[in-house]
């Protein structure tokens, strides 16, 4: 289990899957079902290999995606 | 959507105008984000910016920015950021434009934008096409590229946008691609801090017209394409213009300081008008 999130938003996700492709840990599939508006949203089906590098959630071009940040090992208690 | 699971530039968005219209996988998005980050880490103050834009796709931006913001006529955006930096110097006035906007129409008031130095940043997205009205080639189209109005490819040779408007007099210049966010970031942020005209190309994908015209259907093909073109100045300035052929040159072209517009424009009144009547004003305009 990790214990941080990546949510997509499906009222936003064009189902473009940039961030499928150039997600550097392959976290995202391409999904195989379409949602109410027709779109394929993908998956961050490989949620444990994320580094929260971000780099998905600055090319998401629908502001779509949420990975949240790293949270400083000092600044935890 | 629950606060804490939106992206984190949504803040500064218009939620109730999203999804924005542009087609799936279209770069302007990627703009988008890019010029929130760079904005947060020149720590520019929100409040304080204005977004000019003219027609395109491109220029339909600053509508879903929750700021100040004006959508001006075609070509036009420079013009207007120009009279509003005037009319408060304190404004961090930013433009948003196309290929088409800035360079073809709008030609003439991106060159003396850029040689009057005003403290503007001119962010134009070129995705080499007029992606809002069908796919005619623009000023920057590459050579023999395709669109509805070169069905045997573009005969003329393609503007190169960063080198024109270092040459006009801007003094912070960069060309990214949307297929290098980070480092657009970071060249954004440097064009806010430049107290001058400020030029950002970014190199951007148009699926539905450039790449369904020109063999890239999807928009991570084009993605692709534009980094694997890349290539940095410092590289690049070593090879000849043949082996540069094709090739998108990426870096920074020009940073420098020379005095600014808005500037001389308040040291004039300040050195003229010394009676703060209305007069005085005319007079410093005037020249007496
Ligand atoms: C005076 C005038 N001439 C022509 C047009 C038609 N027109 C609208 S957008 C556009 C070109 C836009 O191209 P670009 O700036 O590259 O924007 P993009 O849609 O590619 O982002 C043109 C020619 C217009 N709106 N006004
Ligand atoms: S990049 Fe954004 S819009 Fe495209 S598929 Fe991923 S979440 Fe959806
Ligand atoms: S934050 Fe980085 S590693 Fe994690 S899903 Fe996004 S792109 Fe992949
Ligand atoms: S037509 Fe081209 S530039 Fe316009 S929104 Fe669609 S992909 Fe983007
Ligand atoms: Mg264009």
């Amino acid at each position: 289990m990790v214990d941080f999130m990546i949510t997509v938003d499906e009222n936003l996700c064009k189902g473009c899957n940039i961030c499928t492709e150039f997600c550097p840990r392959k976290v995202y599939q391409e999904s195989g079902v379409l949602n109410k508006k027709g779109v394929h949203v993908p998956v961050p089906e490989n949620e444990d290999k994320c580094t929260q590098c971000q780099l998905c959630a600055l090319m998401c071009p629908d502001q779509a995606i949420k990975v949240d940040e790293k949270v400083d090992e000092k600044d935890d208690k | 959507m629950d606060e804490n699971r939106e992206n984190r530039f949504m803040k500064y968005l218009r939620k109730d105008r999203l999804p924005h219209i542009f087609c799936a996988g279209c770069g302007n998005g990627i703009v988008m984000n890019t010029f929130f980050n760079g904005m947060e880490m020149a720590e520019v103050d929100f409040e304080k910016v204005v977004m000019v834009s003219g027609i395109g796709c491109s220029s339909r931006i600053p509508g879903y920015v929750k700021c100040d913001s004006l959508h001006t006529t075609h070509g036009r955006p420079i013009s207007f950021a120009t009279g509003i930096k005037l009319a408060n110097p304190e404004n961090e006035v930013v433009v948003f434009t196309g290929d088409g906007d800035a360079a073809a129409i709008g030609g003439n008031h991106l060159i003396h934008g850029a040689r009057r130095n005003i403290n503007i940043t001119v962010i134009c997205i070129n995705n080499s096409i007029y992606g809002m009205t069908g796919g005619q080639i623009s000023p920057t189209s590459p050579k023999g590229s395709y669109g509805s109005t070169a069905p045997y490819g573009a005969l003329e040779r393609p503007f190169k946008l960063s080198e024109m408007v270092k040459a006009a007099g801007a003094t912070y210049v960069a060309r990214w691609t949307t297929a290098q966010p980070v480092q657009l970031s970071n060249a954004i942020k440097k064009a806010l801090k430049n107290k001058g005209f400020s030029f950002i190309e970014v190199m951007s994908q148009c699926p539905t017209y450039f790449g369904r015209k020109n063999k890239m259907r999807s928009p991570i093909e084009m993605l692709k394409w534009m980094k694997e073109e890349s290539i940095v100045k410092r590289r690049a300035d070593k090879l000849s213009a043949e082996e540069l052929e094709g090739k998108i040159i990426v870096g920074e072209f020009q940073n420098k300081e020379e005095p600014e517009f808005s500037d001389k424009v308040c040291q004039l009144l300040e050195a003229q008008c010394t009676t703060g009547k209305p007069s005085s004003t005319r007079s410093a305009f005037e020249g007496d």
